[in-house]
């Protein structure tokens, strides 16, 4: 019999579901299980009615300025529990550590003292802001929402990629994916305990009021927006709509007196924290880029008067910067006494005129990236490269060796995925969402996993073409002590041994007064029926006479 | 709210009773062209394109030329697709308020027009009239069953309530405005979905003056130009309720109720027999009262300053 399987190839790279062929992970048994009995054909089918949903609730990127569904493929990512757990205490780790580093960076500048991060390479980051010098954010916070991007290397070692403090965008797609996945496939979640997303928003909601300005009952929060033509614009209408905050652009916002208000029917209302997913040179055309006319001017000042939040705080690129990564587990080590959990990829940097002679000359082995790229822009795989592109990046990485952080190519980790009613491998990677409320980091469970649609293709972004896959993590087993309290409390309220057998006797009041005004409703309902009833008769009989 | 969330609302109203009137004006207007052995195609279409605000060369009119530019034309906001798509737009800028299955319906409804239009040529229009009656129906359903009756509500009755007003009277006008190529009274209320209430409220024959009455009288047809100014002079009132506790104690507090207010009494106290010897001059003025209405509440929830351009020192 023909199965959905057959002809999948394994590579060198690690494959999420086969450690070898027909031999499903462990994580993986129970979806193999219920996918293998099934056509492609029929997969196909469901495949379309997901992208229907997706198309008729707008689920969509802009890309190129054109509205585009978001492809989501039909074979969900599975990660286990343990696994998680790495995962969930590596990404807080991170997250906790560049904390600590902004603070510094935008402080005391200890780092730099200590001869742990040279100076230069955070005053030299196109990120470093000394508009934000100073600031310090209410709770302490600047990293309120983060996005730490994990591939998979071929051992199976999860690596972190690269880190997104600034606007990390993606989250709204693991939401809408777990909510078009459990309508299209509900009988796939019937074998699993796959542990639930949609409490982000909340999460998300209480951790922004938490990082609100001293002395604030009931802080505003808003959702600051580019507009509807930004590339991921469908994310922050979801977002806003379910934390139920305000979606405001620029033009919503006015700062007059170190206040931020926004502009709304009833006049000018109190802002508190803005949760923005604009970037910081476009935030203030005060501090920033003076032809910005999607900011609002002046909100840097009212920050720094501790009038409002802005979240993430300004600055924050110059901790997510690629060559500030090389030194990221040096981070770690020095500010939280640690060992990094997860380890970066093999990367080099261009500081030594060495290392910038070997990396030329081994360009055509290497990834290299421009460090202030973003969205898989500007990347260059070296073994996939041509002769020309090669020329011309030795050019550039000769001009401007700070430009540029050099990789040794990871083999993405593949998945099975739905291409042409067939599965089929394909690179995917792995970007958990960590919310930070100033007492805790919490590590949304599962995150966006991007899958690379073409064949071979390494570079994952939604921007380059890629799709998502909805991503599970496993529950562990509940401790077995688990149900003996809920069955308590079921116990007493149905079981009529515990009541009394008789009503305590100075109590008669509220039934006896319930049942009169029961009965003197119905008394009252009964002849208003009537006259109401025959009214309707009569009106009908003259009219016809007329 | 915000008053650009406000004012999205307010226009989703207006675009979506406008697409759903047309596709009932027009409707009427092709299968009169199909069943009236006498009419006069030219000045039929014609009239009808100078009505909605779009007109042309008598000589150029046709059905093709009225389809193309009241049903098709994707770029005026007069048209059905037009408005469609601007409701649509609209609500996406407004996505965080309206609740998900209003957008989902407009967006549906968006994605399937250019399907829609291509059926439309080749099986007639009927079927898109259909399609826009059933999804217009659809929007203010689930507005009415998912929506709470907050400011968003109101601001989506108001506009949609003007709209109608502005609407009906255009209807109207087709028939006194147009001499003997005008529709029958028949037409004009089925047109409006007013036929069936009309012949159960009257009993008997249509007669000219009993028709227009209805039209613009009736207080419980929710159709007619009197039930729709009221249902906009009441979500003016409470949209202003805050003004009025504030001590605002002589008249209404804004221009836009006062307006509104106006036209509403016009109909109500002048004698029916006054306000139909004078009809064609009563519907224009109705028409301008939309036009003015909708301007004083923009002006007075929706005003929103040009961004502001930060010119840095040393930089002019």
């Amino acid at each position: 019999m023909a199965d959905l399987f057959d002809g999948y190839s394994l590579g060198q790279q690690w494959d999420e579901m086969f450690s070898a062929p027909g031999q499903p992970r462990s994580p993986y048994t129970g979806l193999f299980s219920s996918l293998q009995p099934m056509s492609g054909e029929e997969l196909a089918a469901r495949a379309d009615v997901l992208s229907q949903t997706y198309r008729d609730a707008g689920v969509t990127f802009a890309h190129a300025g054109e509205e585009q569904p978001f492809p989501l493929d039909i074979v969900p990512r599975v990660i286990g529990h343990e696994e998680w757990a790495v995962i969930e205490r590596g990404v807080a780790q991170r997250v906790r550590a560049l904390e600590a580093f902004l603070a510094d960076v935008y402080g005391a500048g200890e780092v730099f003292a200590d001869r742990v991060v040279p100076r230069s390479v955070v005053t030299t980051s196109a990120h470093f802001h000394r508009a934000a010098h100073g600031l310090v954010p209410p709770n302490g916070v600047r990293v309120h929402v983060s996005g730490i991007d994990l591939v998979r290397d071929e051992a199976g070692d999860f690596r972190v990629l690269e880190d997104n403090l600034r606007s990390p965008s993606g989250v709204s797609y693991v939401i809408t994916n777990r909510a078009a996945m459990s309508s299209v496939l509900p009988e796939l979640f019937g074998d699993h305990r796959v542990q639930p997303v949609a409490e982000y928003p909340g999460r998300l909601l209480a951790a922004l009021k938490a990082s609100a300005p001293t002395g604030v009952v009931d802080p505003t929060v808003v959702l600051l927006t580019p507009g509807v033509y930004n590339s991921a614009y469908f994310e922050h209408a979801l977002l806003a709509r379910q934390m139920g905050v305000e979606l405001v652009e620029g033009r919503d916002l006015v700062c007059s007196g170190g206040q931020v208000s926004m502009r709304t029917t009833d006049g000018q209302q109190r802002v508190d924290v803005i949760y923005r997913r604009i970037d910081d040179e476009f935030l203030d055309p005060v501090h920033f880029r003076s032809d910005s006319v999607i900011g609002c001017a002046g909100v840097v000042n009212a920050a720094r008067a501790g009038r409002v939040t802005i979240a993430n705080a300004v600055g924050n690129g110059v901790a997510d910067d690629k060559l500030l990564y090389t030194w990221v587990p040096d981070l770690i080590r020095y500010h939280l006494g640690e060992e990094p959990i997860l380890k970066n990829a093999d990367t080099y940097r261009l500081d030594e005129p060495d290392t910038v002679e070997w990396v030329l000359a081994s360009l055509d082995q290497l990834v290299l990236k421009p460090v202030d790229g973003s969205g898989g822009k500007g990347i260059v795989i070296g073994p996939r490269a041509d002769q020309r592109t090669l020329e011309e990046l030795a050019v550039k990485v000769r001009a401007s060796p700070r430009d540029w952080i050099a990789q040794k190519p990871i083999g993405l980790s593949t998945s099975p995925t739905l291409i042409n009613g067939r599965i089929a491998p394909r690179h995917v990677d792995l970007r958990p969402f960590a919310v930070n409320d100033g007492t805790d980091v919490w590590v949304l469970p599962g995150g966006l996993t991007r899958v690379a649609l073409p064949e071979g293709e390494l570079v994952v972004n939604s921007s380059q073409g890629g799709g998502s896959k909805d991503t599970w993590v496993i529950s562990p087993p509940r401790p077995s002590l688990e149900p003996v309290p809920e069955h308590d409390v079921t116990r007493i309220e149905f079981t009529t041994a515990d009541l009394p057998a008789e009503p305590p006797a100075q109590d008669p009041g509220p039934p006896n007064d319930n049942a009169l005004a029961q009965s003197q409703q119905q008394q009252q309902a009964g002849p208003l029926q009537g006259p109401a009833a025959s009214r309707r008769v009569a009106g009908g009989r003259g009219s016809s006479q007329c | 709210m915000l008053s650009r969330i406000a004012e999205s609302l307010f226009w989703i109203g207006r675009y979506v009773e406008r697409a759903d009137d047309t596709a009932r004006i027009l409707d009427v207007h092709t299968q009169r062209l199909v069943e009236d052995p006498w009419i006069d195609e030219q000045r039929a279409c014609a009239n009808l394109l100078a009505l909605m605000g779009a007109p042309c060369e008598p000589a150029e009119a046709d059905t093709e030329r009225v389809l193309a530019t009241l049903a098709f034309d994707r770029t005026s906001p007069s048209s059905i697709t037009g408005a469609l798509s601007a409701a649509r737009e609209n609500a996406r800028g407004a996505r965080e308020v309206l609740s998900a299955e209003i957008w989902e319906s407009l967006n549906v409804t968006h994605n399937a027009l250019p399907q829609q239009r291509t059926m439309a040529r080749r099986y007639g229009p009927h079927s898109l009239f259909r399609f826009v009656r059933e999804r217009s129906a659809m929007v203010f359903g689930l507005a009415d069953a998912t929506m709470s009756r907050d400011e968003s509500w109101l601001f989506l009755i108001l506009g949609r309530s003007l709209e109608r007003v502005d609407m009906t009277s255009r209807m109207l006008s087709t028939r006194v405005l147009a001499g003997d190529a005008a529709p029958s009274w028949t037409l004009v209320l089925r047109s409006t979905g007013a036929y069936e209430p009309y012949l159960r409220t009257y009993r008997g024959a249509v007669n000219s003056s009993r028709a227009a009455e209805f039209l613009l009288l009736d207080r419980l047809f929710p159709r007619s130009v009197f039930a729709a100014l009221e249902q906009a002079e009441g979500c003016l009132a409470e949209l202003e309720r805050a003004n009025v506790r504030e001590g605002h104690r002589i008249g209404v507090a804004g221009e836009a109720h006062r307006i509104v207010g106006r036209a509403r009494t016009m109909l109500e106290f002048m004698q029916t027999d006054e306000i139909l010897a004078g009809l064609p001059t009563r519907l224009d003025e109705l028409q301008r009262t939309c036009s003015a209405a909708s301007e004083a509440v923009t002006n007075r929830f929706f005003t929103e300053q040009a961004p502001q351009i930060w010119v840095p020192e040393g930089a002019v």
